[in-house]
């Protein structure tokens, strides 16, 4: 390992150093916003880092690294939105009594996780595809549960600890069925190995469909989705946001670079299951969500519906299919951080701002507030203004670019049918007050500030994008498209 | 870029208006009427250039035009321009806009801020889709007006406000996709035979789109757009939505949104596809027929007055379906003018109706009658629009569909036999209607007060334009023949007739 090594290596290196340092302070001197602090630091250093981290366009790290444009476009969301995470955690765990819980604990593991999504962007080797999954996991097991006060919690810590170790156990048997087949678990080399061959032997499709049971866990898409509403549930509002955003980002990031490595898209038998996996996903988180009336289960299940979109334009393959994945991927992330940075703003210290009456007439007690919340949902409606529209343009684009025309209608047969639950929440904060739906709990306004400035910055961003999309677009196709 | 104006003006009015409540709630109301006021004014001196300007009934010019570009990666511009078509529809916009606010001066008392806000957002939504030559500007325009629109019904709608508005959404947002997967396709096919990448008009304009492609996405097009008109079988959000809206939200839907999924046939779905279109021209005219018929008969049998009166929408939309699809030039300039009349006489009507329901609060025609005594103003109002709408000769209506009707007898006389019973039964349900409504018995004790005097005002200026183009079309015709001419194909030629 030499110096450009590292280099490429700093943003990592950057949050691994501040996780100790912040481990260190902790034993030190407990100090909540000291913490937080820090965490926001490494954030945003290892972000002023990232332009820099490759100059040569793209670096192989040892065997189990490669830092190139598109490692580094995903590093940006990932690091972002922790950063935006950090800032809403910041008052929400500031108003709950310290005798119930020690908060700092709570910003390392949240770095941990970020460094797991970091890792496993930039995974081209099994092993470190498997290190930056468990890296998430792990923290997210102790973040799930943070609040053990909360029997919630707690039970949406121990289902996904149960079905994510489940989960682990096919990616690991599908991984090692790839090994044992090609000899090597870089998955370049894999790659060009599979080139050469005719035809699909049994033993590599058997190995794409464990695989594709274990990401398709941590993605949360349909079939392989019971846990997410209990888990956002369950989990605090700041912790529901990086599930929602960076793991679902990474995973899927990783699962690009798989595909593409290993030009998965021509085989047939995986297409199809992909797509079915996408119109499962589409129709069940859509439909389901009708019948949710908690905002935490409705954002999951409009969450799993939309990494049903997202892979109708991960199935038109090609370049187009890497833009369209990548720009939708992007608004999603931005969109519901934006609506989980409300909830969390918005929570007490008893409970989350979860069940819709809260939202009751919100739109004339904190009209700011629930102007953010409102460009958020009609984001995630994609209407147009908001990078919504554009990452849905992008998802319809690369349909019709490679002919998708029955997914396509699926599409928006389900964009019409998540309206109804977007809908929902934007009458009901727009519904005349009602004072009988007094929130449990007292709220306290330290931190806040920090929060509300995420949230604008998201929302001005949301709004911005939505209007202005070159900038994105033009990033996007520079840095990662044909860098893959 | 003074047609960048016309849609920054009314989108920072609407900001304007909403920030400016804190300080009373006639604030936002002035706002409103001064910004659409300077908007008419605009609109007014560009149709005016126009209309003394000769070289404008050359095909393909621009009275106005703005064209910059915005996302270079997907060739998408920020391109407007207007000719006469859209200058005119833009004058309607703006007059409704007005009549709009006039007609919630005392009928809107809370959150009056919001209210004008999403007033004007609808309308920029309007103007932007009049002047958009960039289909995904176009679209975005499109999309704009929903919400607010929305918002306008759920929140200060009446009864069943948001049922109706859920039922608005869905069907206009069902209908907008198909759209949008119809104009991304478009745009491939056109980027695949030219190799760049364009959403503008004219680029467009220019893809060979034949065989069952060019079906498939004429009829991408058709639905949305028939979704908005509505035409028949997608017609069954209208009567709700209409129904429960605030009598301003009426105004602007009836008077305007029917108008731009009019204006998106014209401008977009006929010259985009015109062989499909030619060969889907019999269908579209057969469905016109039947929602004229169909239309009509249902207002009839309506007992709630603005049902009735949103049925009759259907009905008279029939006409501009019918007139697009003719391929006549007169059917065109008559579906032009059937528009334009429809949007002032049954904008007229929506506010005199809201009227009686403040003074009333009912709307059920069982519980009327007798009103001429008591409210002559209203009574004699009732009358004229009552007698526009059935479509009497000197009057804009008659034009409009005496044009539509001459123009689709020679491709298709049967059909056109069968549109014209449609106005007899007009006749029928719009006599019917003010002979319940201010004829007959009166209930006792019922103390009513007449129009106010800014209502009877905007009433009347809207009777005027009707009289103006029921006895003197020619200047509007000679401003909108050459849009179509120059945009039209299967147009058999511009000089064959005219009114």
């Amino acid at each position: 390992m030499n110096q450009a090594d590292l280099v490429a290596l700093m943003p990592i290196l950057i949050l691994i150093v501040a996780v100790a340092a912040m481990m260190l302070q902790i034993a030190w001197d407990r100090r909540h916003v000291i913490t937080a602090g820090m965490a926001m630091g490494a954030c945003a250093v290892a972000l002023a880092f990232l332009p820099s981290a490759t100059p040569e366009g793209a670096r192989r790290v040892t065997s189990l690294l490669v830092i190139d444009g598109y490692a580094l476009f995903y590093m940006g969301v990932i690091l972002t939105t922790s950063l935006a995470v950090v800032a809403m955690s910041l008052p929400y765990l500031l108003m709950r009594p310290s005798d119930e819980n020690q908060p700092e604990e709570f910003y390392v593991l949240l770095l941990l996780a970020a460094i797991g999504a970091c890792v496993l962007v930039a995974a081209d080797h099994a092993a470190s595809f498997f290190l930056g999954l468990e890296l998430i996991s792990l923290s997210l097991y102790g973040l799930i549960g943070y609040l053990r006060a909360r029997l919630r919690s707690l039970e949406a810590a121990i289902k996904y600890l149960v079905l994510s170790a489940a989960s682990s156990a096919f990616l690991l048997f599908g991984l090692a069925l790839l090994y044992g087949h090609n000899g090597t678990m870089e998955f370049s080399r894999m790659g060009t190995l599979q080139r050469i061959e005719d035809g699909v032997s049994l033993t590599v499709l058997a190995a794409f469909g464990f695989i594709l049971i274990g990401v398709g866990f941590k993605l949360g898409v349909a079939p392989f989705h019971m846990w997410a509403p209990d888990v956002y549930q369950g989990a605090p509002a700041p912790v529901a946001a990086f599930v929602a955003t960076c793991s679902k980002a990474a995973v899927f990031a990783l699962l690009l670079r798989l595909t593409v490595a290993m030009d998965l898209e021509r085989h047939t038998v995986f297409w199809n299951l992909i797509a079915i996996v996408a119109v499962l996903s589409m129709f069940g988180g859509n439909l389901l969500a009708l019948l949710q009336s908690d905002v935490k289960r409705i954002l999951a299940y409009s969450s799993i519906a939309h990494l049903g979109y997202a892979l109708v334009a991960f199935l038109a393959g090609g370049s187009l299919a890497v833009e369209s994945v990548t720009v939708y991927l992007t608004a999603y992330v931005l969109t519901s951080l934006g609506a989980f940075t409300v909830v969390a703003l918005l929570s007490t210290s008893r409970e989350d701002a979860d069940s819709l009456e809260r939202y009751q007439g919100l739109f004339w007690r904190r009209p700011w507030m629930s102007g953010a919340m409102t460009v958020m949902l009609l984001s995630l409606a994609g209407i147009p203004l908001t990078v919504g529209f554009i990452g849905k343009f992008y998802a319809i684009a690369a349909g019709v670019g490679s002919g998708l025309w029955v997914l396509l209608i699926i599409l928006v047969t389900n964009s019409v049918i998540g309206l109804f639950y977007y809908l929902r929440i934007l009458v009901a904060m727009l519904q005349p007050a009602s004072p009988a739906t007094q929130p449990l709990g007292g709220r306290d306004s330290r931190g806040l500030w920090i929060g509300g400035t995420s949230l604008a910055v998201v929302t001005l961003l949301t709004l911005w994008i939505g209007v202005n999309p070159e900038p994105l677009i033009r990033v996007v196709r520079m840095v990662v498209v044909g860098k893959l | 870029m003074i047609l960048l104006w016309l849609i920054i003006i009314p989108m920072a009015g609407a900001c304007a208006a909403w920030w400016v409540e804190r300080r009373g709630p006639q604030w936002p109301r002035w706002t409103a009427l001064t910004c659409l006021g300077v908007e008419l004014a605009v609109a007014g001196a560009l149709w005016r250039d126009a209309a003394l300007a000769t070289p404008l009934s050359r095909p393909g010019t621009w009275a106005a035009e703005w064209n910059v570009a915005w996302i270079p990666s997907w060739g998408i511009r920020l391109h407007v321009a207007a000719d006469g078509l859209s200058l005119s529809l833009l004058l309607l916009t703006a007059f409704l806009g007005i009549m709009s606010v006039v007609c919630s001066w005392t009928e809107i008392r809370e959150r009056v801020g919001f209210f004008h806000f999403n007033l004007l957002w609808t309308l920029t939504g309007v103007i932007g889709v009049f002047l958009a030559m960039d289909l995904f500007l176009f679209f975005l325009f499109w999309e704009v007006m929903l919400i607010p629109m929305y918002l306008l019904i759920i929140l200060w709608g009446h009864e069943g406000r948001l049922r109706a508005g859920y039922k608005f959404f869905l069907f206009t947002q069902a209908g907008s996709l198909l759209l949008l997967i119809a104009l991304i396709a478009l745009v491939f096919i056109q980027a695949s035979q030219k190799g760049v990448w364009s959403f503008d008009y004219h680029d467009l304009l220019g893809a060979q789109i034949t065989g069952a492609a060019g079906t498939w996405l004429m009829l991408g097009f058709f639905l949305a757009f028939a979704v908005k008109l509505p035409v028949f079988p997608f017609h069954t959000w209208l009567p709700d939505a209409h129904t429960e809206a605030p009598t301003a939200g009426s105004v602007i839907l009836a008077g305007l949104l029917l108008k731009t999924g009019a204006y998106g046939l014209i401008r977009f779905a006929v010259p985009l596809f015109p062989e499909a279109s030619r060969d889907f021209a019999p269908v579209a005219m057969f469905l016109g027929v039947v929602g004229i018929l169909y239309g009509a008969m249902l207002a009839f049998a309506q007992t709630d007055l603005k049902r009735l009166v949103a049925y009759s929408s259907v009905s008279h939309l029939g006409f501009v379906l019918l007139g697009v699809y003719a391929g006549a030039h007169p059917a065109f300039e008559g579906a032009v003018m059937q528009m334009i009349a429809h949007g002032i006489s049954t904008g007229a009507l929506f506010m005199l109706v809201g009227a009686l329901q403040e003074r009333l609060h009912t709307r059920d025609l069982r519980h009327m009658g007798g009103l001429w005594g008591r409210i002559p103003v209203f009574g004699a109002l009732l009358l004229f629009f009552a007698v526009a709408s059935l479509g009497m000769p000197g009057l804009g209506n008659f034009i409009g569909e005496f044009l539509v009707l001459l123009g689709s007898f020679a491709p298709h006389a049967a059909l056109t036999v069968a549109a014209t019973a449609g106005i007899v039964l007009a006749a029928v349900y719009a006599l019917v209607m003010v002979q319940y409504t201010v004829h007959g018995p009166a209930e006792p004790d019922r103390r009513v007060a007449d129009l106010s005097r800014p209502m009877q005002w905007s009433l009347v200026s809207m009777a005027l334009i009707l009289v103006w183009l029921g006895l003197y079309p020619q200047p509007l015709l000679r401003m909108v023949g050459p849009a179509m001419g120059s945009e039209r194909p299967m147009v058999v030629s511009a000089e064959e007739g005219s009114g």
